[in-house]
């Protein structure tokens, strides 16, 4: 590899989204050669004939082991493989696996150049974490107004309710109980299932 | 005023004390307030802990010896002063590789050597028909998994490195690879052998305990510096472990403890496989053989939870037989110092217990193990990937 192209760059990863934010942000940086495995089936002899200089596998992916192996197996690579830059490293280190990420790096690439690297990476992990979370929230959200409808039409059925009126009495218990509105309308459909 | 920690584990079935002492609150006896944090792999595991995520962790021997030494990553000083697990793992094989074997065995089948050799001939067979090589899976370079194995094979003429495949494969992707014909064999620890077996895919064909009759495989680890800043959050730990050991081991405790591992939060796994892994009470073959041992997953009987030095230094000549590190005076005294019994006794109170037998090992090929000629016991060895 010449010192100044752009390195080869794995990115391990069975979420697809994830791995085209990665992919995405490592682009726009300059580094051009970025391939993305997403199947784990016959990981090593993917990633041997593909001969990254780095890889970035997300630490959720139980194939690391598998990965490290690539330590003991110099036989089969033509390089040695050592895991971030080198000893002093700790803090690069505590920052990635906060965010997710781990980086295997082949020996031979330049300190200076890994570091932007991993910073890009680890920046873009919180990212993807932190869209993640909205995700979640907004899927939670959804779910809440599913029971909420639910409940809903239960009170209409049961006390001849307007919608309006079975939403008003849902807040106002909920407030009441400084509970959630979602966790009260959940309690309403627990207990018409169990009367049933 | 409780103490609080994280403690990594894996959900495996040598995690057991780890578990019980949290679940039973032998743990909150002792002022310790426990998080058990579940992870996917041991390099998520060995990295929490050497970047002081956990302060303490459920972890493969031998990762807390090449961590100690610097092999493969970062180098942290780690010390064991309890032993979560010995003699946990199993080494299972296809059906297909199964009568191969059978076919050409001579003598007992439970016999290692007989399998090696019978291995062996299973191996020459199919270079002559120009077959691909075997492959094995096991879980992580610096393994017991790996070195029991290998140990195995090498005694029957099989070089691990030139005549067979040895791959990692995570445990849960194991049974899966094994029924598709990914790998052809594997050794792993419990429930995962027992899983392959259920569904018909695979024979037990050892339990270690054939191939040594003593092999700590899981230990519990905390940073060396973290040891020296907390003894007394140590020994506490260790004594929360000796109690959940113990009451793991009584046989009126086994259906409660299998139904605590087997929590989805915890091992998620059926209760019913993780009791017959207390019990050593294991089916073999998919058409319901049982094979019984008394020797199979000790957690705390026969002393097995007090760390033994000369467990970690026939780890470290693993490491130097297969070519993973050179041999060194300084990295054996490193390993050897790895394992505190003298950190177990302090917390239990204990005097140090009487000298045992001269081969804390007992392998079934070779000479008994000498941790103080290295060199000299790996030469016996015809087989191996070492330079003195």
């Amino acid at each position: 590899m010449g010192a100044e192209s752009s390195p080869k760059i794995v990115i391990v990863d069975e979420s697809p989204i994830r791995a085209a934010i990665l992919e995405e942000g490592l682009r726009e940086a300059g580094f051009t050669g970025v391939t993305h495995i997403s199947e784990m089936h016959n990981l090593l002899a993917r990633i041997y004939s593909l001969d990254p200089d780095v890889i970035l596998i997300d630490l959720e992916n139980p194939s690391r082991d598998v990965l490290e192996q690539m330590f003991q197996v110099s036989r089969a690579v033509r390089r040695p493989i050592a895991m971030f830059v080198d000893q002093s490293d700790a803090a690069s280190i505590q920052a990635s696996v906060d965010a997710g990420v781990s980086a295997y790096i082949v020996d031979g690439l330049k300190k200076e150049r890994i570091k932007p690297l991993l910073d890009l990476c680890i920046s873009r992990f919180n990212a993807f974490s932190k869209l993640q979370g909205e995700l979640d929230r907004a899927k939670s959200a959804l779910e809440d107004r599913k029971v909420i409808d639910r409940a809903k039409g239960i009170l209409m059925k049961l006390k001849g309710l307007t919608e309006e009126e079975a939403y008003v009495l849902l807040r106002s218990t909920a407030m009441r109980e400084k509970k959630k509105i979602g966790e009260i309308a959940q309690s309403i459909l627990t207990a018409s299932e169990m009367l049933k | 005023m409780t103490t609080p920690l994280r403690i990594g584990f894996i959900p495996l079935a040598d995690a057991a004390a780890l578990i019980v002492a949290v679940d039973k609150g032998f743990a909150a006896a002792e002022g310790l307030d426990v998080t058990l944090v579940r992870e996917v792999s041991w390099s998520n595991v060995r990295d929490k802990l050497n970047i002081g995520m956990f302060d303490a962790a459920h972890l493969l021997a031998p990762v807390a010896i090449a961590s100690s030494l610097g092999l493969g990553h970062v180098k942290v000083p780690i010390v064991a002063p309890f032993n979560l697990g010995i003699n946990g793992n199993a080494i299972t094989v296809s059906p297909a590789l199964h009568a191969a074997i059978m076919s050409e065995i001579e003598g007992d089948p439970f016999d290692p050597m007989a399998t090696a050799l019978a291995l062996s001939r299973v191996v020459a067979t199919r270079r002559k028909n120009g077959a691909e090589p075997l492959t094995f899976g096991m879980t992580f370079p610096f393994s017991t998994h790996n070195y029991q194995l290998r140990f195995w094979m090498a005694a029957g003429g099989v070089d691990p490195d030139e005549d067979v495949r040895l791959v990692v494969l995570p445990p849960p992707y194991m049974v899966d690879s094994l029924a598709n014909g990914h790998v052809d064999a594997f050794c792993v620890g419990a429930p995962w052998n027992s899983v392959a077996v259920d569904l018909g895919v695979g024979h037990i064909l050892h339990f270690v305990a054939d191939i040594l009759v003593r092999a700590v495989e899981k230990v519990l680890a905390v940073r060396q510096d973290w040891s020296e800043k907390n003894p007394q959050v140590l020994a506490a730990l260790v004594r929360a472990h000796d109690r959940a050991a113990d009451f793991i081991e009584q046989p009126q405790n086994r259906a409660e403890a299998a139904r605590i591992l087997g929590a989805p939060e915890r091992i998620g796994i059926d209760a019913e496989v993780i009791r017959r892994t207390l019990d050593g009470r294991l089916k073999i073959s998919p058409d319901g053989t049982i094979r019984e041992s008394s020797r199979y997953l000790l957690v705390g009987r026969e002393g097995a939870a007090r760390p033994d030095p000369v467990q970690a230094a026939w780890l470290y000549a693993q490491m130097v037989r297969w070519g993973q590190t050179t041999i060194s005076p300084e990295a054996l005294k490193t390993a050897m110092a790895v394992f505190r019994p003298d950190l177990y006794d302090a917390a239990l109170g204990r005097e140090a217990r009487a000298a045992r037998a001269a081969d804390a090992i007992g392998a079934f090929a070779g000479p008994a193990f000498d941790a103080n000629d290295i060199a000299g016991h790996l030469a016996a060895f015809k087989i191996g990937h070492w330079k003195a």
